[in-house]
C-alpha cells in the first residue's frame, strides 16, 4: 500500500467524531479617517516610515529624486511615470540583486497590524520586494480595512499564484534578542498613503 | 535528533552550571511573554479568536482526510506536485530524490521544525548535499553544529559573544566585535550569495488551505521568500495537521500566531504560495511520522492543533530555567513534552515530568490545547507502561501513602523537622537530597501548621 493510502486510512480510523465548524462573526470599523491613523501608527511601530500625502505628485517627485541620485530604482507603478520594463516575472536573480529601490503599488492595508497585501501582478517579480535594498509602497487610503477578516473578504489569495502581507522592513532579534532592521529582505520600508 | 542518553534533569544540570546565563535566559523569555500579554490586551476579541481557532482545529482534525484530499486536488490543479511520506525516512528520501533528479548541489532552507524532527540536514549531508539554514538563529546554531533550542528563537541559549566568536571563526568578522547590527550584516552578505547561487529552496508550512490548494509561510527576516523566489525548485514540508479548511480562517490564525509568539501584531512577511512561477517547480511533502497515531489517542490528539507559536515555552518556568536542549528533541518546551512521547515513549519518558503542572501553558495557548492536563495524563500512561524509574515510582507510592493517612503525615512531618534541625548536613548532601541543588534549605519551622492552627483558630 502506498503512503498516501496508508496515511488517509490511518486518519479515517483515528479521527474523532465530526465537530462543527464555527460561524465567524467579528465586528469591524469601516471609517477610513479612523483606520488610516491607526494603520500609520502601527506601521511606524513595525519599523517603517509612513506618510499620508494628498496626491501622487509628492511620490512622483520623490521617485525622480531617487533616480537622480544615481541609485538603481525600479518603478512598477504606471501612475508614477515610466515603468522599468526590464523587471518582469522571469527576470534574472543576479540582475535583481543590484536593485537599490523598488516602488510597488499595494492592494490594501490592514489597520490592526500595519500589513499591506501585495499581489504578483503589482510586484512584477516575486523576488523584487525582498531583494531590493529599500522598498517603497504606495497605497490608496480608501483601501484600508480594519482587520485581517475584512482583508480576506476583499482579496483572492490564489489570484496570480503568489501574494504577501508585508508589514515592515525585514528584521531579526536572533542575536541576544537585540532588534536589527535589515535581516535578509529590504532594509527599509516607506509607505505613501494617498488621499 | 540528539541521541542523548541523559534525561531532562541531567541535561538541565549542565545548563544550570552558568547561573548568570540561566537568569538571563529566564528573564529574556519572560520579557517575550510580557510582550505577548501586551499585544493580546490590544485585541478586545482575543478570547473569541482563541475559541474560533480551537474550534476550527477541532473540526479540521475530525475531517482531516477529506481536507487533505481536497488540498491535494486543488494544489495539483495549481501546478504543485504533492508527495506523501509515512515517516521521517520517507520524507528525507523524497527530498533527496528531487535533489538528485535535478542535479542540485546546494540547498537553502528556511525554518522548518518538521525537517529538524526528520533530521533532514544530516541525511542530506551524508549524501554530499550541502544544506544552508537561512533563518539567522538557525544559521548561527548550524555553524556551531548545535540544534535550535527554541522553535521560534532558535539561538536563545546563546549570548552575542558566542555569536561573535562563531562568526569570527566562519565568516571572518572582527574578533570581539559583539555588535548585533554588525554581526547580522555579515550574515546578510554571506547568505545573499547563497540565496543567489542555490537552485533549490526548502521551507516549512505554517498553514495549508484546503479550499484554495495553497499554503502560507511566515517569517520576519524574509529568508523564506529570498530562497524560494531565487530558486528554480521550491520544496515545502508540512505535517498532516497543518491544513485549515478555508482562506477566511487565515484571518483567525494570523491574528493569533505572531501575537502569541513574539508580541508582534503580525510577522513582517506572511507569504501565500499557490502556483509556481513560469519555469519553477513547486513540491509539497505531506508527512505523518506518528501524527495519525497521536490522532488515535483521544487524550492526546488535541496536541495536533498546535500552530507552533511557542507561547507555552516562554511562559514555562521549567523551560525558562532548563533551556531547550534539555528536552533533547526538535520541539522542546511543554508542547514538545506532550508530542515527543508519542514518537518515542521510552526515549522521551522523562519529558512529561519536566513540568510543575502550573497550567500557564494552557492559559496562553492560542488554540486552547489542554497542555498541562496532557502532561499529567502522559505521566500516568508512562507509569502504567513501566517507563518511569524505580525511584520515582516508589517515591510516588510512598508519597501517596503519607498524604492519604493523616497520622502517617503528622509523624513524617515531625521526623522531617527533627532531621532538619539535627542533621542539616544530610539535607545539604545533593545525592540524598536533590532538592538542595541550586537551592538553600530553609530553617526548620518550630511547629507544624496544624499545631499552630489548633492553637490559634479562635
Amino acid at each position: 500500500m502506498n503512503s498516501r493510502k496508508k496515511i488517509l486510512n490511518a486518519i479515517s480510523r483515528s479521527k474523532p467524531e465530526l465537530q462543527q465548524l464555527p460561524e465567524i462573526a467579528i465586528d469591524a470599523e469601516y471609517d477610513y479617517t479612523v483606520l488610516a491613523p491607526q494603520f500609520l501608527n502601527i506601521l511606524q511601530t513595525n519599523g517603517a516610515t509612513a506618510i499620508w500625502v494628498e496626491d501622487i505628485h509628492t511620490v512622483k517627485e520623490d521617485l525622480q529624486k531617487d533616480i537622480a541620485n544615481g541609485k538603481y530604482t525600479v518603478n512598477t507603478i504606471k501612475a508614477l511615470g515610466k515603468e522599468n520594463e526590464e523587471v518582469d516575472i522571469s527576470s534574472n536573480v543576479v540582475d535583481l540583486a543590484t536593485v537599490e529601490i523598488a516602488y510597488i503599488w499595494g492592494t490594501l492595508g490592514v489597520a490592526e497590524n500595519g500589513s499591506i497585501w501585495l499581489e504578483e501582478s503589482q510586484m512584477k517579480n516575486r523576488l523584487l520586494p525582498f531583494i531590493c535594498q529599500y522598498l517603497v509602497i504606495v497605497l490608496d487610503v480608501k483601501k484600508i480595512v480594519a482587520n485581517m477578516h475584512e482583508a480576506y473578504k476583499q482579496i483572492s489569495i490564489e489570484k496570480g499564484g503568489y501574494g504577501v502581507f508585508l508589514a515592515g522592513p525585514s528584521k531579526t532579534a536572533d542575536i541576544e534578542q537585540s532588534l536589527v532592521i535589515g535581516a535578509h529582505g529590504a532594509r527599509s520600508l516607506k509607505v505613501y498613503l494617498l488621499g | 535528533m540528539q541521541n542523548s542518553i541523559k534525561d531532562h534533569a541531567a541535561l538541565s544540570e549542565i545548563f544550570n552550571e552558568d547561573e548568570k546565563r540561566v537568569n538571563w535566559h529566564d528573564e529574556t523569555l519572560w520579557f517575550v511573554r510580557q510582550k505577548r500579554d501586551k499585544a493580546v490586551q490590544d485585541v478586545t476579541e482575543w478570547e473569541q479568536l482563541r475559541e474560533y481557532g480551537s474550534q476550527i482545529k477541532n473540526h479540521t482534525l475530525s475531517s482531516l482526510d477529506d481536507y487533505l484530499i481536497e488540498f491535494e486536488k486543488r494544489a495539483t490543479a495549481n501546478g504543485m506536485a504533492i508527495h506523501w511520506a509515512a515517516d521521517a525516512k520517507e520524507h528525507n528520501e523524497i527530498i533527496a530524490e528531487i535533489i538528485r533528479k535535478n542535479h542540485i548541489k546546494q540547498v537553502v532552507k528556511s525554518k522548518s521544525m518538521l525537517t529538524e524532527e526528520c533530521n533532514l540536514n544530516s541525511y542530506l549531508a551524508s549524501l554530499g548535499i550541502q544544506v544552508i539554514d537561512t533563518d539567522l538563529g538557525e544559521y548561527i546554531v548550524q555553524l556551531r553544529k548545535e540544534h535550535p533550542s527554541h522553535i521560534v528563537l532558535p539561538a536563545i541559549h546563546l549570548k552575542k559573544e558566542d555569536v561573535s566568536d562563531t562568526f569570527h571563526q566562519y565568516l571572518n568578522t572582527e574578533k570581539g566585535n559583539n555588535n548585533p547590527q554588525y554581526l547580522a550584516e555579515a550574515a546578510r552578505q554571506q547568505l545573499r550569495r547563497k540565496f543567489i547561487s542555490s537552485e533549490l529552496a526548502i521551507t516549512g508550512v505554517n498553514f495549508a488551505v484546503a479550499e484554495t490548494g495553497g499554503f502560507v509561510v511566515c517569517t520576519n527576516e524574509g529568508n523564506a521568500d529570498m530562497g524560494v523566489h531565487a530558486a528554480r525548485i521550491h520544496v515545502a514540508c508540512m505535517g498532516i495537521e497543518k491544513i485549515i479548511p478555508k482562506a477566511a480562517h487565515l484571518g483567525i490564525f494570523l491574528r493569533l500566531l505572531a501575537r502569541s509568539a513574539t508580541g508582534q501584531p503580525i510577522t513582517v512577511y506572511s507569504s501565500h504560495f499557490h502556483k509556481p512561477r513560469p519555469g519553477q517547480q513547486m513540491h509539497v511533502v505531506i508527512v505523518d511520522n506518528g501524527r495519525t497515531r497521536q490522532l488515535g489517542r483521544p487524550d492526546f490528539r488535541n496536541s495536533l492543533k498546535c500552530i507552533r507559536c511557542a507561547a507555552c515555552f516562554n511562559t514555562c518556568p521549567v523551560y525558562r530555567k532548563s533551556g531547550g536542549h534539555s528536552y533533547h528533541n526538535a520541539v522542546a518546551g511543554p508542547l514538545g513534552a506532550i508530542l515527543n512521547p508519542n514518537i518515542n515513549m521510552r526515549g522521551n519518558a522523562d519529558l512529561p515530568f519536566a513540568s510543575t503542572l502550573c497550567g500557564s501553558c494552557s492559559n496562553v495557548c492560542p488554540v486552547k490545547i489542554d497542555i498541562h492536563e496532557q502532561l499529567w495524563k502522559w505521566r500516568q500512561v508512562l507509569t502504567d507502561e513501566g517507563y518511569v524509574t524505580f525511584g520515582k515510582k516508589w517515591g510516588m507510592k510512598a508519597l501517596s501513602l503519607v498524604v492519604s493517612s493523616p497520622s502517617i503525615y503528622r509523624i513524617s512531618g515531625k521526623m522531617g523537622r527533627w532531621i532538619m534541625r539535627h542533621f542539616p548536613s544530610l539535607l545539604a548532601n545533593k545525592t540524598v537530597n536533590p532538592w538542595y541543588k541550586q537551592r538553600d534549605m530553609p530553617d526548620a519551622p518550630g511547629q507544624s501548621f496544624r499545631t499552630w492552627y489548633l492553637k490559634n483558630k479562635k
